[in-house]
């Protein structure tokens, strides 16, 4: 008799939550959800730890990279100094500070469209997460914008025949460009683009100035001298070069190199900028993705999905990610630009 | 299920968490202009006490971001410790072995660097 009691207040409860799940079956939103979250969440919990584990395979290789190179690796004080409408101005750490808040503050909005959500109010969920996607997209931008400098480079500076870069510097040992005392002798020598020649052969970009321009604007300029990748440990600075000795240097000189691309970087070591477009890379898709989910998300609340559903856990999930893509820009931020 | 729980807002405490989250990175930044030459310059474990502090202050942050906006702290004890452990552990398994790799290589190959010409 009490068992029977029994099974029947189980099927009444069981009818209960049927009325309000999809349907009962165990992974797919039933009454049995392992670890007190529902599936999705759940998953979305172990896509994250599998996610940030990718990410910390990428951070330790940089780190391996850099402890290999500790003695020469580029100091990010002196690569990344732009900041908009501000030029010439040596403003390091700034932009990307910009760049940390805007990523927080969309954060913020994303959890307070979780917060909105939880009291299944529609308006401000839309609101906020109409919020959290320009955030993103700003960042987005402002990411080119970083990238759009790192490339362009600031200075320019010449590569040795075994790879090392030398800068020019004043005689305060601040770093001087190239256009500031290189002269164009105007050469014939073109850029062989496809519609010049052959159409099938091409070439890469010129840089701006021939070795031999780069190396009598040099002699011309009895201030100036220049300094190695070398970084002296007394005083955390890269090792200059008295004049007397420098010509020794530049005899070595291969190429003129203006900016950063995965094959030669101004700023010292390639391995640098091949980390810095990979790592901010796959996190910028990272950021555009959740962008595009953010987007689909946000026109199924206006369509009133969630309203149907009585749950806004949909808009939970995509918070998961979205302030998972925080949390790494945090690292991000840390390794390459703190520490 | 905590129904009634659920419906409350925690806009306070959002707000509050970013205020959090704001002043470490502004702390942070305003370190790393400044570079103080004592904390810069010096060596404690094998590092500077400028950089400690830097990863110091990143995992705080994590950790606000992680409990607070990600809302693990109302995740089951089960849930949380299998997430936030795994990670813990891999990272640190992972990040000592390469960083240590990396300072021998360095000391193999550095020497061998020329640096005069």
């Amino acid at each position: 008799m009490a068992e029977l009691k029994l099974k029947n207040q189980n099927k009444s409860y069981m009818e209960a939550t049927v009325a309000t799940e999809t349907n009962g079956k165990t992974w797919s939103g039933g009454n049995n959800k392992p670890l007190g979250a529902s599936y999705g969440k759940m998953m979305m919990w172990f896509f994250i730890l599998s996610d940030a584990l990718t990410f910390s395979g990428f951070l330790a290789a940089y780190g391996l990279m850099r402890f290999k190179f500790i003695e020469s690796w580029p100091i990010a004080d002196e690569v990344f100094t732009h900041f908009p409408f501000l030029h010439g101005v040596h403003a390091p750490m700034y932009y990307v500070a910009l760049m940390t808040f805007i990523l927080i503050f969309s954060s913020v909005t994303m959890v307070l469209a979780v917060d909105a959500g939880h009291q299944m109010k529609k308006g401000k969920v839309t609101f906020y997460m109409l919020l959290t996607i320009i955030g993103g997209l700003i960042f987005l931008g402002s990411q080119a914008w970083e990238w759009k400098n790192f490339i362009g480079g600031s200075y320019g500076a010449v590569q040795l025949n075994d790879g090392k870069i030398v800068q020019f510097v004043d005689a305060s040992g601040h770093q001087v460009t190239l256009e500031s005392f290189v002269t164009s002798e105007h050469s014939e020598r073109v850029q062989n683009t496809r519609d010049k020649g052959l159409w099938f052969v091409e070439e890469a970009a010129l840089p701006p100035f021939s070795v031999k321009e780069v190396i009598d604007g040099f002699n011309a300029h009895p201030e100036l001298t220049i300094r190695t990748e070398l970084i002296n440990p007394e005083t955390k600075t890269k090792t200059i070069i008295p004049r007397e000795n420098a010509m020794s240097y530049l005899n070595e000189t291969n190429i003129v190199v203006k900016g950063a691309n995965l094959k030669v970087n101004e700023y010292g070591n390639t391995l640098f900028a091949d980390f810095f477009f990979f790592i901010t890379g796959f996190h910028g898709f990272h950021v555009l993705s959740g962008v595009i989910i953010n987007i689909i998300i946000f026109f199924n609340v206006i369509l009133g999905t969630y309203e149907k559903r009585k749950s806004y856990e949909m808009v939970e999930k995509v918070g998961l990610y979205w302030h998972f893509v925080d949390l790494v820009w945090v690292f991000v931020f840390t390794f390459f630009y703190l520490v | 299920m905590a129904h009634a729980q659920e419906h409350k807002s925690h806009t306070g405490l959002i707000w509050k968490v970013f205020i959090i989250l704001s002043v470490i990175t502004i702390v942070e930044v305003i370190l790393g202009i400044i570079k103080p030459e004592v904390l810069h310059l010096t060596k404690v474990l094998g590092t500077s006490p400028l950089n400690i502090i830097f990863l110091v202050l990143t995992l705080v942050k994590a950790y606000y971001i992680t409990w607070f906006f990600m809302h693990m702290a109302d995740e089951t004890k089960s849930l949380r410790r299998a997430v936030v452990w795994t990670a813990i552990f891999l990272i640190i398994y992972l990040a000592t072995l390469l960083l240590i790799e990396g300072s021998y290589i360095n000391d193999v190959l550095a020497p061998l660097v020329k640096w005069n010409y």
